[in-house]
């Protein structure tokens, strides 16, 4: 029964690389922004939880109450005073600007960090585990992750499809400039939705420093397998994204079983195989 | 001198390097049905995306209701009282026909409009509200662009175009509800490519020409040779 838990890791690790993905989606669904820097941002806020919970000596899940609220407000001002400036009809301005803030994020990282490896001590939850039948275990700290991402995907959804808020979202998303003569500030919009985004980055980046090693310069490849991800699911469908991140996971923990360093490579192979045979992802948004 | 709702002077505007309207003087009283004719590329939807802060614009002044708008970003023009119906209705595709009129309201402008309202004179529109924007027919698109300006309260109504493209007998229905709609306070610019009709319906009508306004006037007080004439400049 070896493969049924390999299998379930993977979709459990699924979870986190929704986690990745959600708030990447959501900037590029809203402002047709390819934020290049969201990887590191998610090392940045795994950095900001380590100096909270290293300072008030607090659980890493707590040190979220913290590192939420701080990244979203970092979100907001970020999109006001750098990308909203960016914005137009041109996506490359804005391309190059993430790309810019991903080099500095790591390089800053970099001097205040150093290269050291890092880790988010969270106790015993990371040795927790759940006996199935089978005699398959379940990590408690994956089966989290899965259940975190599953409720911040419905949450999100819910934002976007039940309240004024996700209305207004998705108006500026389909046409900015009547969105403005419906009374939408798209500017202050942009800032929340960045706002959310991070909020989400932070959450991923905690589990993330929680689950394994880190250091400022994995940032980039999170990036990347929250693009996979978001694309295996289908651009612009949050629980095609999901479904995404399940897959990727999978693959990747089924590579790892073969040989532990073909992971990552495993990965990029399904979701190269999926690109030549499903271009437009399971679900596609249709408009 | 009567109480101008909205008044510019000397009205430019400009898309980057390109002038589309130049010096443009304007005025409208509350309550006045005004009508802007123009051949194609005469500068008509320009000088209302102009009135909401959607182009770039330099102007002597541009006042509404008592207030100097000009420079503001658009949001805050809606905030104060003025709907574009916009040209080709540009519906939100993602949103169903119900949030579309709800997103109108987003400014939350006080007044008579909301959605039983409109749900009252456009009852096509309540049966059809679960369905995305897309899957209406053309008039009924129509209907729900305006009503979806109606839902901010406006004192201004900027209707650019509404009959494009409609077949005769729907046209003709829109324009029975606008006359409804618009005979409380209600004051309303229309930008219209059909002469007759805009005359049938408007206490004064501007004429545009290649960025300018060429004529101006009561239609009883216009022959039908002087607007051909500033209507096609020859
Ligand atoms: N987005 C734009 N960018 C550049 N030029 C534009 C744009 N929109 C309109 N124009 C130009 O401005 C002029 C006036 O256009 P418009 O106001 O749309 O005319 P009308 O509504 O009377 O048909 C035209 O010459 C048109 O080509
Ligand atoms: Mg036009």
């Amino acid at each position: 029964m070896d493969l049924a838990a390999a299998l379930l890791d993977g979709v459990l690790l699924g979870g986190l690389y929704a986690l990745f993905a959600a708030g990447l989606s959501l900037i590029f669904g809203v402002m047709r922004l390819v934020n290049i820097a969201h990887g590191d941002l998610i090392l940045l806020s795994a950095f900001v939880a380590l100096t909270v919970t290293s300072c008030f000596s607090i659980h890493p899940l707590f040190s979220l109450f913290l590192v939420v609220p701080l990244m979203a407000v970092l979100g907001y001002a970020l999109q006001r005073a750098v990308f909203n400036r960016t914005l137009g009809n041109d996506i490359l301005p804005p391309l190059l600007v993430s790309f810019g803030l991903s080099v500095f994020l790591q390089n800053a990282l970099l001097q205040i960090f150093r290269a050291d490896s890092q880790r988010l001590h969270a106790g015993p939850l990371e040795t927790w585990h759940l006996d199935l039948p089978f005699g398959i275990t379940m990590g408690a700290l994956p089966f989290l992750m899965f259940i975190v991402a599953v409720l911040v995907i419905g949450g999100l959804q819910l934002l976007l499809y039940r309240t004024g808020l996700g209305r207004a979202l998705r108006s500026v998303s389909d046409d900015g400039e009547i969105a403005q003569v419906m009374g939408i500030n798209n500017a202050h919009l942009y800032g929340v939705a960045m706002a959310i985004s991070l909020a989400i980055v932070s959450v991923a980046g905690v589990f993330l420093g929680i689950r394994a090693n880190f250091d400022p310069s994995i940032g980039p490849t999170r990036l990347i397998f929250a693009f996979e991800a978001i694309i295996i699911g289908g651009l612009g469908d949050l629980w095609g994204t999901l479904v995404g991140g399940v897959i990727l996971g999978v693959a990747q923990t089924l590579g790892a079983r073969i040989n532990p360093g073909y992971q990552i490579l495993a990965g990029h192979l399904v979701f190269l195989a999926i690109l030549t045979v499903r271009p437009q992802g399971f679900f596609p948004r249709t408009r | 001198m009567p109480f101008k709702l909205l008044e510019t002077r000397g009205l430019a505007a400009f898309y980057g390097d390109f002038q589309a309207l130049f010096g443009v003087d304007f005025q409208i009283e509350p309550g006045e049905t005004i009508a802007v004719i123009g051949s194609n590329g005469a500068g008509k939807s320009t000088f209302l995306k102009s009135l909401v802060g959607l182009v770039r614009t330099k102007a002597e002044t541009v006042s509404f209701d008592g207030q100097a708008i000009w420079g503001k970003p658009a949001y805050r023009i809606i905030a104060q009282g003025i709907s574009l119906v916009p040209e080709g209705r540009r519906l939100f595709p993602s949103l169903t026909v119900e949030e579309n009129l709800s997103i109108g309201a987003y400014s939350r402008r006080k007044g008579p409009w909301n959605l039983d309202a409109l749900y009252t004179v456009f009852p096509v529109l309540k049966e059809k509200r679960k369905l995305p924007g897309t899957a209406l027919s053309g008039g009924q698109q129509q209907m729900a662009a305006l009503g979806r300006a109606l839902m901010a309260n406006p004192k201004l109504l900027l209707c650019d175009e509404i009959s494009l493209g409609l077949a005769p007998i729907v046209i003709r229905e829109i324009y029975e509800q606008l006359e409804k709609i618009t005979s409380n306070e209600t004051t309303v610019i229309l930008v219209e490519q059909d002469v007759k009709q805009a005359m049938a319906v408007a206490d004064r009508v501007y004429c545009f020409r290649e960025g300018r306004v060429v004529l101006e006037g009561r239609p009883s007080d216009l022959g039908r040779e002087q607007i051909t004439k500033a209507y096609f400049g020859v």
